[in-house]
């Protein structure tokens, strides 16, 4: 008698999956990434993300910074404690009297990878890409400092060499700026100002091609502290100490790993079997169970960025300043960061965050529902009574959702108004809000460089992120004319804070939390210093071996 | 038969003609594009990336020219990955997501089969409700709850298996695999059962018994062939789904598979990427229901006879 064909296979089947099942977990699981990787000084990275790509002026996001920020160096770095600028590929910099010419001289001993050395010319070479047009750069405006960059950028001329940059000699660049800008030197450690090596480039295609292998394993040139080894999509990044960076004495790190944890949850549950020595997230709910622990490693810091929501003045009934600011003051910030938001973030009464290099931003109000209600019924609605009704738009996120009820419920308690919820999804939220379709917006701002003027400039009439129709000549003449011409910072920071203070008085937005970051980071790890802007260099990080975590985490 | 398979690929061509087609129309339909981001993009960086991407023609030259390139086998570049091609990133994930869906089947036909003729064999029993139920409760637990109990049952408390990656560690492909067989393995089991079941009260088991077979004879040698027939026109769209749908599982695990790509293009309008997924799935779709009513029709006698066209 013959068994049927599909019972015999199946009976094989069951059987090789049994053995397969017993030798692998016979095998057991091994030394922990960890342990390894601090044997061999490699440090293994979670970094939210798989990135777009590695190319500095195509692409943009929080885990490209980091890869791009390993491999490749600016003309300046940043102090991870005070964010300072310091010497990076520029060994020192002279700034003229008025401020407009600033010239830079680059270590002679700066190489990219390959052995070459980085001059002056292959920076002019890298601004012309990245101001290009063709190169469709997103980040393009952080080079319009300088003289016609803008111009460039929107092919209204076509001559490079009209634009404020020039090589004197192969280690000195000269940059002449349209108006004083204190922020520039920061600006040269923003990976969109970086240069690339331009031989390697041509050898892939042209110089504005987005498309070009030129940065997979092996072809890669840069000229930072480590360099491309393995790139497995979506698996791991890794990436080696280069032997031609001029400071590589000062690199304790042997190499680095990074991970596209893209779950916040499985990346906290790596990190407890040490397969990670960095985390880029904590799962919210977890964070007060991690601030319990003796010796945790929880890390938490204030962020250069601010969750605010938008207010459209040109639709009813925010169109009316009295409505706008009723709401913002309706709103119990404390509450709402201490409960919601597990303490983590900060309450925020302006769009700048404080201690932005000093600046402290006014603070015009606090919760107040009286005078919530009163100017309610100034701008005709007593008591909530004829009120329209408005809607808050957020895009699909349960943060966001949690946020908009508590908003929601405290509106209706203290102004007793209604308010509606709209998830959108997240192209359909961009949409709406850039196409001013909405009444109340949820909206976060990080920003590029410490300067309140990253913040304020955003509100300038008809700017591509006020999105809310507010238009002010006194408030465009501040940002735009008065503060850049300041003598002094001090001087500079007067005009932004009357600047602010207007803009909080008018209300185009609701200021409601300032940003925080929270990482894991494993005990054996030096150096991950905690600042503003997240911004790491991994040059200053060390391994120390036997450290483990603490007791109560496994 | 011929005629018949002949004929399914003749039906599939049209299927999957329409499925580009709708994909293609639809994702431009959606509000918001693929360069919109939360900074403002600058209006002249916009319209050099549209022009880079072919948006600038006319939306039916833009059609004309993808059904083009799909004709050499490009899905062409993608938005959200400049520099990679849709081909180069499907091919990147395929094998781990192949890989991932054979060995939840592998678990779902092992463990639900199983399961099922136990069940059947005593119907409105123990034997019976025990695994039904638990079939019940596997069809329910959503993977995402599911995953996470494993890791912290044997990857946090145990130590046992590892909690994510694949084909780094030894043993990290166990849980994934069984986070997403669980819920098929209960679909199996259901299936089997009601197949054996209906296959059990046939005269032909009758007589089997009658002759004085075993039960287990009886079951192995007679009953299975006609009761498992559900299971196998089920995997064919089963295992298209565990393609489809790994996504999850992909996204606890930390695995370099193609549902993560799949689902996000959607969200990021990476037009490209989600055509190339589209069209890759729908076509594998189409040929596993076709390999399944095939191997269906092989094993059940009477429909053989059909197609045979009355040679007896």
């Amino acid at each position: 008698m013959r068994i049927t064909r599909p019972m015999s296979s199946l009976l094989r089947t069951v059987a090789l999956l049994a053995s397969c099942t017993l030798l692998i977990t016979g095998c057991g699981t091994g030394d922990s990434n960890v342990v390894t990787g601090n044997r061999e000084g490699i440090l293994h990275y979670g970094n939210g993300a798989e990135p777009q790509g590695l190319d500095p002026h195509v692409v943009t996001g929080v885990p490209e910074n980091h890869l791009i920020r390993a491999l490749f160096e600016g003309l300046t770095v940043k102090n991870p404690i005070t964010l300072e600028p310091e010497p990076g590929v520029a060994e020192r910099w002279d700034i003229s009297d008025d401020g407009t010419v600033i010239t830079f001289y680059l270590n002679p001993e700066a190489r990219w990878s390959n052995g070459d050395q980085v001059t002056a010319d292959d920076y002019v070479w890298s601004w012309e890409r990245a101001l290009h047009p063709n190169t469709g750069n997103l980040y393009a405006y952080m080079l319009y400092p300088l003289v016609n960059a803008e111009a460039f950028a929107k092919g209204e001329i076509d001559d490079f060499a009209e634009v404020g940059v020039k090589a004197l000699d192969p280690t000195t660049l000269e940059v002449t700026l349209n108006a004083p800008t204190p922020y520039f030197i920061q600006l040269m450690d923003h990976y969109s100002t970086f240069a690339v090596h331009p031989e390697t480039l041509l050898q892939f295609g042209e110089m504005t091609d987005r498309f070009t292998p030129w940065t997979r394993v092996g072809n890669i040139v840069s000229n930072g502290a480590f360099e491309l080894e393995e790139w497995a999509i979506n698996r791991h990044i890794k990436m080696r100490k280069s032997e031609h960076y001029w400071d590589k004495d000062n690199v304790s790190l042997n190499g680095v790993v990074f991970y596209p944890t893209e779950n916040e949850v499985s990346e906290e549950r790596m990190f407890r079997v040490e397969q990670l020595h960095r985390t880029e997230g904590v799962p919210l709910e977890k964070v007060p169970a991690y601030r319990d622990l003796d010796d945790s490693p929880y890390m938490q810091e204030v962020y250069l960025g601010t969750y605010y929501y938008l207010l459209n003045t040109e639709a009813p009934p925010v169109d009316k300043v009295n409505v706008r600011r009723a709401l913002s003051l309706a709103i119990d910030r404390d509450q709402l960061t201490r409960t919601v938001m597990q303490s983590v973030v900060t309450p925020a009464y302006s769009i700048t965050p404080p201690g932005t290099l000093g600046y402290q931003p006014p603070k015009l109000f606090d919760f107040d529902p009286e005078q919530a209600r009163a100017l309610l019924a100034e701008a005709g609605y007593p008591n909530g009574d004829g009120w329209p009704g408005i809607e808050i738009i957020y895009n699909t996120n349960e943060a966001h959702r949690k946020i908009a009820v508590a908003i929601q419920q405290m509106w209706k308690k203290h102004l007793n108004i209604d308010v509606t919820l709209a998830n959108q999804e997240w192209k359909v939220y961009l949409n709406s809000v850039s196409q001013r379709d909405f009444q109340v917006a949820r909206r976060g701002w990080i920003g590029d460089y410490v300067d309140p003027n990253n913040f304020l400039d955003l509100f300038i009439t008809g700017g591509g992120n006020n999105n809310t129709g507010f238009a002010n000549a006194e408030y465009d003449d501040m940002i735009l004319q008065q503060a850049p011409r300041a003598k002094t910072q001090e001087e500079r920071f007067k005009v932004f804070y009357e600047a602010e203070t207007l803009l909080m008085e008018q209300m185009p937005i609701i200021p409601i939390y300032n940003y925080a970051t929270r990482h894991l980071v494993h005990p054996s790890v030096e150096g991950m210093t905690p600042n503003l802007m997240d911004s790491l260099n991994l040059k200053y990080v060390k391994l120390v071996p036997d450290r483990r975590l603490p007791e109560g985490l496994r | 038969m011929l005629r018949f398979i002949t004929g399914r690929l003749l039906q599939a061509v049209p299927v999957i003609f329409i499925v580009i087609t709708a994909t293609f129309f639809l994702v431009r339909a959606a509000p918001g594009g693929p360069f919109d981001d939360e900074k403002v993009v600058l209006p002249e960086v916009k319209k050099a990336l549209e022009a880079q991407y072919k948006l600038d023609l006319p939306l039916h030259e833009q059609y004309l020219a993808y059904l083009s390139d799909l004709s050499h086998g490009d899905l062409g570049p993608s938005f959200k990955y400049p520099g990679r091609s849709v081909n180069e990133i499907l091919f990147s994930g395929l094998p781990v997501t192949a890989e991932l869906g054979l060995y939840a089947l592998l678990i779902a036909l092992i463990i639900g089969t199983t399961a099922g003729v136990f069940a059947s064999l005593k119907p409105n029993t123990a034997q019976d409700y025990i695994p039904m139920s638990l079939a019940m409760v596997g069809i329910c637990m959503p993977s995402f709850l599911l995953g996470p109990l494993l890791v912290l049952v044997f990857g946090i408390y145990l130590e046992w298996l590892p909690i994510s990656g694949w084909g780094a560690i030894p043993g990290d492909k166990i849980l994934p695999s069984i986070t997403l067989g669980a819920a098929y393995a209960a679909y199996v089991a259901r299936l089997s059962r009601a197949g054996m079941l209906e296959i059990l009260s046939q005269d032909y088991i009758r007589t089997a018994r009658a002759k004085g077979l075993s039960e287990w004879q009886v079951v192995i040698k007679h009953a299975l062939r006609g009761g498992l027939i559900p299971v196998i026109a089920f995997l064919g769209p089963a295992f298209a789904g565990l393609l489809a749908g790994s996504f999850v599982v992909e996204t606890i695990f930390q695995i370099p598979g193609l549902g993560r790509f799949y689902v996000q293009a959607a969200f990021n309008r990476d037009y490209t990427m989600i055509l190339g997924t589209t069209v890759f799935l729908s076509t594998l779709i189409v040929l596993f229901n076709l390999v399944s009513d095939i191997t269906a029709a092989w094993l059940n006698p009477r429909l053989r006879a059909q197609f045979s066209g009355g040679e007896r």
